[in-house]
């Protein structure tokens, strides 16, 4: 008995209204799209309630890692009108007798996430073009006692936009003595309201359970 | 079908450039749209992150001795943040003549059955009265904006006079995300009066017994 023979022929799908379909998706994608900032740590916030969605700008965010450093970041990332960073930058730089050139304080502009580089050590951070090396001198601002610099950010930031909110994004294992010592450092500056960077989570409570 | 053939025999032989435009092979633009997509989708942020506000009491800058707030102390819950994830709370104020003699901590935890019940229980008259107030705005019984629920409810605590008063401390082996976790559990169960402070030293000596911790280094400050 012959075999019958299937066509060998692939059938031809059309396949533009996918295309027309990934093409919605990837407008709609470029759109709202708020890229992930890439933080100098990692930082797996904690979660909460609250419904309170972060401001975009007037804000200076410390990152607390997990290994007790801490990194600050202003209006969220780089590029934003009111052009506060720099103008932070050469005031602190003042305070500590270094100058900028416009070319760092430019670099220091755009910089995308949270820097926190020693100030002694910001000029070598901000001439340099490598990643890697960048993240290399990542260490943490120091606000020990001796040479608190920490406050001094926190000083000018205020003095260049009084609006400014202090926000904290924390590592949720980030130790708790990290924590007191920038709330203590934030009130002696006069700053009693934080925000504190979560992610959101649904929590119910049962009244009539309890009432038995 | 039929109609096009007679179309053609009409035409005779003659030749006619085609109608249908060229068929072009999309399979490629559906691969590198697909990468495309694959990458905005992981490099996006798409749920904002949110923020919790906390308003500490202002530090005292001069030196003058304060009198501190007086609270009664069969409305006041401490709440110590211990070592290894553990909560501690005791109940009043441990007196000066109490200092020998230490009062035990009693331990619970995170959980819905843990602090969460513990605080309802206490907080029961006003938390009743939060509900049946979010109930009412959404069956539409309360019309009134969105925005001044917020209020409303925070007026709705601030008149209320049975609830706990919660003093939130932190031994210095806990976490950030015990902090956070406290001040949710704060706000989910609608606590009207709470505040952080500081750990005082008798507490340090109390979570170290709890805990089984020695360290002896909590004395009594000189001041």
């Amino acid at each position: 008995m012959p075999k019958i023979k299937l066509p060998t022929k692939s059938p031809h799908i059309d396949m533009t209204p996918m295309v027309d379909t990934f093409a919605v998706i990837l407008t709609f994608l470029l759109l709202t799209a708020q890229m992930r900032q890439t933080e100098p740590a990692n930082v797996d916030t904690p979660f909460s309630i609250s419904e309170k969605p972060t401001p975009d700008f007037n804000m200076m965010t410390f990152l607390l890692s997990n290994d007790g450093k801490i990194f600050m970041n202003f209006d969220n990332g780089g590029d934003t009108l009111t052009k506060f960073r720099p103008k932070i930058l050469v005031e602190v730089g003042k305070r500590y007798g270094i100058e900028f050139t416009d070319i760092q304080q430019r670099e220091f502009e755009k910089y995308p996430s949270s820097i926190g580089v020693p100030i002694e050590k910001m000029k070598e951070f901000l001439d340099n073009k490598n990643m890697a090396e960048r993240n290399k001198l990542q260490t943490g601002i120091p606000m020990d006692s001796a040479d608190n610099q920490l406050a001094i950010w926190v000083l000018y930031a205020r003095q260049v936009n009084p609006n400014v909110q202090a926000c904290i994004k924390g590592d949720s294992e980030a130790h708790f003595e990290t924590v007191e010592k920038l709330l203590d450092i934030l009130q002696d500056k006069n700053v009693n309201r934080f925000n504190l960077i979560t992610s959101l989570e649904a929590a119910k409570i049962n009244l009539e359970e309890i009432q038995q | 079908m039929a109609e096009i053939i007679v179309e053609e025999k009409g035409k005779g032989g003659k030749k006619k450039a085609k109608k249908h435009p060229p068929h072009l092979d999309m399979t490629p633009m559906v691969d590198l749209m697909c990468l495309l997509i694959t990458f905005f989708m992981l490099t996006t942020a798409f749920s904002k992150s949110k923020v919790m506000e906390i308003i500490l009491p202002e530090k005292l800058k001069d030196d003058k001795p304060q009198e501190a707030p007086r609270i009664s102390a069969s409305r006041t819950l401490n709440i110590i943040l211990g070592p290894n994830n553990k909560l501690y709370w005791y109940p009043g104020a441990v007196k000066p003549e109490d200092f020998n003699n230490l009062p035990p901590l009693m331990e619970t935890d995170y959980s819905a059955e843990g602090i969460r019940k513990l605080l309802l229980e206490r907080n029961r008259t006003l938390a009743k009265k939060i509900d049946e107030f979010n109930k009412d705005v959404i069956s539409g019984k309360i019309q009134i904006s969105q925005d001044s629920v917020r209020g409303a409810i925070s007026q709705l605590k601030k008149i209320d006079d049975t609830g706990p008063i919660v003093l939130v401390k932190a031994y210095k082996d806990a976490n950030y995300g015990n902090f956070v976790d406290i001040l949710d559990e704060m706000n989910i169960c609608g606590i009207a009066r709470y505040t952080f402070m500081k750990i005082a030293w008798y507490e340090v000596k109390m979570v170290e017994t709890a805990a089984g911790i020695q360290s002896g280094t909590a004395k009594p400050a000189t001041n």
